[in-house]
């Protein structure tokens, strides 16, 4: 099983159960994880980034070596973030980023990410953007964090090549029958985890919205209890193969193109 | 790492089992077993956001997806249709008679719980009589209007609950940038819950903001925190088992807004005792409805 949505260290406003590294991989272990993606919390407000993304890569590698596979922070609106960048591909060796752009204060739109997605295509890097972190209800009172709206995303996809692009936690996502969303929905290099996937049947009508090939399993561990995202594929009633193909065929994939 | 068909099987047992759920790995996925380690009982369901076009067909979807999760029984309320805040007499009763049509196509696995409009006490009042007294359902709520449950408006209602031994579940919220107009929060059940020591509430979602709910209600023994209907943070359930005790906290799911599983996997995932587990998941909800349940000669 590929879990395509995990994180290191703590929340910045609870302790959680597994929000150290060693107790993270272990209780990720004995639930049948053999692979997991992770970004570290520390990228949602802290600004010396590389700082954040080299505890990451040390991290993964101190406590699950071939299990935990970094995924490190860029935060575009920074100076010099493009530095970040090929330091997690050169330096790091990560396989992709994880960008938080409601925290770090920018859209979609914004032409620095349209940049950033570009590079990193042109990197190979595969780029996670997480649309939330938590319900918008629920959050600290003084720090309020509107998901983000990835509307945008289909006029910047058909023009970058080599993009592979996962969106986290796309639970909070607004109307989603936009002719935005569903261009986004159909493109062959855009992937979605299921953290968030909610309702009776949701996971069912996402891949049928989207792609059999484009859904991932991802978990939003430790903030998240790991047992919902496994139950929601349990409980899907998918055919074998499709299960098997949300549990780690479809990352396993993505890793590979 | 190269992982073959087998390691995979063998990760995803590890998985199920993990999360108290069998894995039937050579059989159909839609043909599942249920866990049978505990009796599970849902206290907030409704049937909305299903596809459907009548009480029956929803519930119908409502079952297959219980029966993946080994959910033996719910506890239907109102949402067949949009929200309604200021619904009139006629509306509370469609959605009281939608409820008593899905639950009597499966009796087994589906209780009902009575919609009131606290803007119209008599007429709610005339619900009461009809749907429990007289009627097959057993609790009442999930109370969801534009009339916070502090009001004065409540009280009759309350001492008929108290009159015929069901549990109320309020709804409420503690939502970071404001409640609506008349939504209640914990803070509201609270004031309610002191003005009838003898009645017994459940306090939907714990007000989402569960560190908030939690505390709130904390010094209130007649209320019982309910966990449906929000993220499934991790410590949530540990958090209300650590305050409250095991006995005061009841699984709901909120669907079909909701899905079971990330509801269910609150307390399948937390790191309590599995007596807790048993208690959350449907033994404290049972112990409630247990004296209209003989009552009425139900099974519990």
């Amino acid at each position: 099983m590929i879990d395509t949505n995990v994180n290191l260290f703590r929340w910045p406003f609870r302790r959680v159960v597994g929000d150290d590294p060693e107790g993270l991989v272990s209780r990720l272990e004995k639930r049948g994880v053999t692979q997991a993606w992770a970004g570290s919390f520390e990228g949602l407000l802290c600004r010396d980034v590389e700082g954040v993304n080299a505890r990451l890569a040390v991290a993964c590698r101190e406590h699950g070596a071939n299990f935990l596979i970094p995924f490190g922070c860029i935060n575009p609106k920074l100076p010099d973030w493009e530095e970040d960048l090929r330091r997690c591909h050169e330096n790091h060796h990560m396989v992709g980023i994880r960008l938080y752009p409601n925290y770090h204060g920018y859209g979609l739109a914004d032409p620095a990410f349209a940049r950033l997605l570009a590079m990193a295509a042109s990197r190979k890097l595969i780029v996670q953007i997480a649309l939330s972190m938590e319900d918008p209800r629920t959050q600290f009172p003084l720090m309020l964090v509107p998901p983000v709206d990835p509307t945008p995303l289909s006029d910047l996809i058909p023009h970058i090549q080599n993009l592979r692009l996962i969106l986290l936690n796309a639970g909070y996502r607004g109307e989603d029958s936009t002719l935005g969303l569903r261009e986004i929905d159909k493109a062959d290099s855009v992937y979605f985890d299921i953290a968030m996937n909610e309702g009776v049947g949701g996971l069912a009508r996402l891949i049928a919205e989207t792609s059999p090939a484009r859904v991932v399993f991802g978990s939003h561990y430790p903030f998240f209890y790991y047992e919902s995202a496994l139950l929601k594929v349990r409980s899907a009633g998918l055919p074998r193969e499709q299960e098997l193909a949300v549990f780690e065929g479809n990352a396993r994939a993505l890793l590979a193109k | 790492m190269k992982l073959d068909r087998r390691t995979v099987l063998k990760g995803l047992a590890a998985g199920f089992l993990a999360a108290g759920v069998q894995a039937d790995a050579g059989n159909s996925v839609g043909a599942s077993k249920s866990d049978s380690r505990f009796r599970i009982w849902d206290v907030h369901s409704h049937l909305e956001s299903l596809p459907g076009d009548t009480p029956e067909a929803r519930m119908e979807i409502l079952v297959r997806h219980m029966d993946r999760l080994g959910i033996e029984r719910l506890i239907l309320s109102q949402g067949f249709g949009d929200y309604i805040s200021h619904p009139t007499p006629d509306q509370v009763r469609q959605e009281n008679d939608r409820v008593m049509r899905a639950v009597k196509h499966f009796p087994d696995r589906a209780y009902g719980a009575v919609f009131l409009s606290p803007d119209n006490i008599d007429s709610s009042l005339e619900e009461l009589d009809r749907c429990i007294r007289d009627g097959p359902m057993v609790s009442i709520g999930e109370i969801e209007t534009d009339v916070r449950c502090n009001s004065a408006a409540l009280d009759p209602i309350v001492e008929w609950a108290v009159s015929m031994r069901v549990p109320i579940l309020q709804h409420t919220w503690i939502k970071a940038s404001g409640n609506e107009p008349g939504e209640s929060t914990p803070f509201d059940l609270v004031e309610l819950a002191n003005r009838h020591p003898r009645a017994q509430f459940i306090c939907g979602h714990t007000g989402g903001n569960w560190e908030l709910g939690i505390r709130a209600i904390r010094g209130t023994n007649n209320v019982c925190a309910e966990i449906a209907g929000s993220d499934p943070v991790s410590g949530f359930v540990e958090m209300a088992v650590r305050e409250l005790g095991a006995e005061r906290v009841i699984y709901g799911s909120d669907v079909g807004g909701r899905s079971f599983a990330s509801q269910v996997a609150k307390v399948i995932g937390a790191e309590i005792t599995d007596s807790a587990k048993e208690l959350i998941l449907g033994g404290n909800l049972r112990r409630l409805l247990r004296p209209i349940l003989e009552a009425k000669g139900l099974q519990s």
